[in-house]
């Protein structure tokens, strides 16, 4: 993509993304309840909260606090706008990781012990999906040839038919990166508590509000990152995102939390077999 | 007119009530009332909250705990005291170890009468604490300006 259109399309990523992954999240809590037979918020309630949430008193802990959180903003931000200006996914896939250790140093700061052991959890976390993350980027490298977003996307063949085993475990991690059962062991995006949402637990008003818009920015990106695995047609690449996101919200509804120990274990067996397994068949065809 | 009314968060504190009240607390989320209809959610974090909910009568044990949840809690913010306990401390009003309602270490904004109260009273209250929050939310606004 030549220099104007990169801008354009950081531009309509700045802007769109979070209404789309804040509409995500308004029929995810509407999907979700109605599920557990319940009618559910408007659609529009995320959306409520962030705006609630700007307008309430801002309780910070320390001066430090508030520009960690800002910088995982931020850098979830630069990650999304590495991708959609079709550069570097490897780039992205690196500002994303860093954004994460924002969230972390944030959650640190604060010197909380709920905040701690969610700090804790969330480097679990970061651990368990980081292989697999990996290994998604290293295996389209593989067919296409290219780190390049853009190249990938415009690959003629769809990256699905030759990366099986890649895409059935990025679904594996993504259930992580989603925060969603039964692998939400840090900061489930349901009304929890204490060890659950531990990372967030010392935020309060605008930083909650910084934390709940960067979750919106990277579900987005993430849901990108699936569109990739058939990106030569982009209406099976949308429909394909569609499905993924409902059954990550029918995984959410019919499990229980995990252990940290199962979620790291888990995640690194299906990363060597699935990941690798894939990887190497592509290695020796 | 702000968001504070549309997506109102609240912390339920068990103040040694008799769980009578807090059941009834509870039965306000499950499918039958489903509060999160009107963007409530029950979320346990002080931090996070708009709406303080307290049940049961206080005394010297909690006292301090009651002051300190509503202290970490964000402006604008409302307390709502649920049943006859939390309202005016009820039948144990006269007990050696009870101080009264919890009035008397926080300011309440609603009382919702009954023992136990009952979930559609609950909302009721909670409902009304949302026009007191909006009221706080517009003054908090003149006072910034």
């Amino acid at each position: 993509m030549s220099g104007i259109n990169v801008w354009i399309s950081v531009v309509l990523y700045i802007i769109f993304a979070p209404i789309a992954g804040g509409l995500i999240a308004g029929i995810d809590r509407i999907i979700s309840a109605r599920m557990q037979g319940r009618v559910g918020p408007p659609l529009l309630q995320p959306f409520y909260d962030v705006f609630k949430l700007m307008a309430k008193e801002s309780i910070a802990v320390n001066r430090q606090q508030k520009l960690y959180v800002f910088c995982f903003l931020f850098f979830v931000i630069v990650t999304g706008a590495i991708f959609f200006a079709g550069g570097d996914l490897l780039l992205a896939i690196f500002a994303l990781t860093l954004a994460s250790i924002f969230l972390i140093i944030a959650a640190y700061s604060t010197f909380s012990p709920y905040a701690y052991i969610g700090a804790e959890r969330e480097m679990l976390q970061v651990m368990a999906y980081e292989p697999m993350v990996i290994l998604t980027v290293v295996g389209m490298f593989m067919v296409t040839k290219s780190f390049n977003v853009l190249d990938i996307a415009s690959y003629s063949q769809p990256l699905l038919y030759t990366l099986p085993g890649i895409f059935l475990g990025f679904l594996f991690i993504l259930t992580i990166k989603f925060r969603k059962s039964p692998f939400d062991i840090s900061m489930s995006h349901h009304a929890h508590q204490e060890i659950v949402r531990g990372v967030i637990t010392e935020f309060s008003g605008p930083e909650l509000a910084m934390v709940e818009v960067a979750h919106w920015y990277e579900n987005v990106f993430l849901l990108g990152i699936v569109c990739l695995f058939f990106a030569s047609n982009w209406i099976i690449a949308i429909v394909l995102a569609i499905v993924v996101y409902l059954l990550e919200i029918y995984i959410d509804n019919n499990n229980s939390r995990l252990k940290w120990q199962h979620t790291l274990g888990s995640a690194w067996i299906v990363a060597l077999i699935l990941g690798v397994g894939n990887i190497a068949f592509l290695a020796l065809r | 007119m702000s968001y504070m009314p549309k997506s109102p968060w609240l912390v339920h504190y068990d103040a040694s009530s008799c769980n009578g009240c807090d059941i009834e607390v509870l039965a306000c989320l499950t499918p039958l009332y489903d509060v999160e209809r009107f963007g409530i959610l029950n979320i346990g974090n002080p931090k996070h909250a708009d709406i303080f909910v307290v049940t049961g009568s206080v005394n010297e044990q909690n006292k301090s705990v009651i002051k300190n949840i509503y202290d970490q809690m964000p402006n604008p913010k409302v307390v709502v005291a649920v049943g006859a306990c939390a309202s005016s401390g009820g039948v144990f009003r006269e007990c050696y170890n009870v101080q009264g309602g919890v009035d008397n270490v926080i300011p309440v904004d609603v009382y919702v009468p009954g023992c136990a109260a009952r979930p559609e009273a609950i909302i009721d209250g909670v409902v009304q604490a949302l026009g007191v929050l909006e009221g706080k939310y517009k003054n908090m606004v003149k006072v910034a300006k």
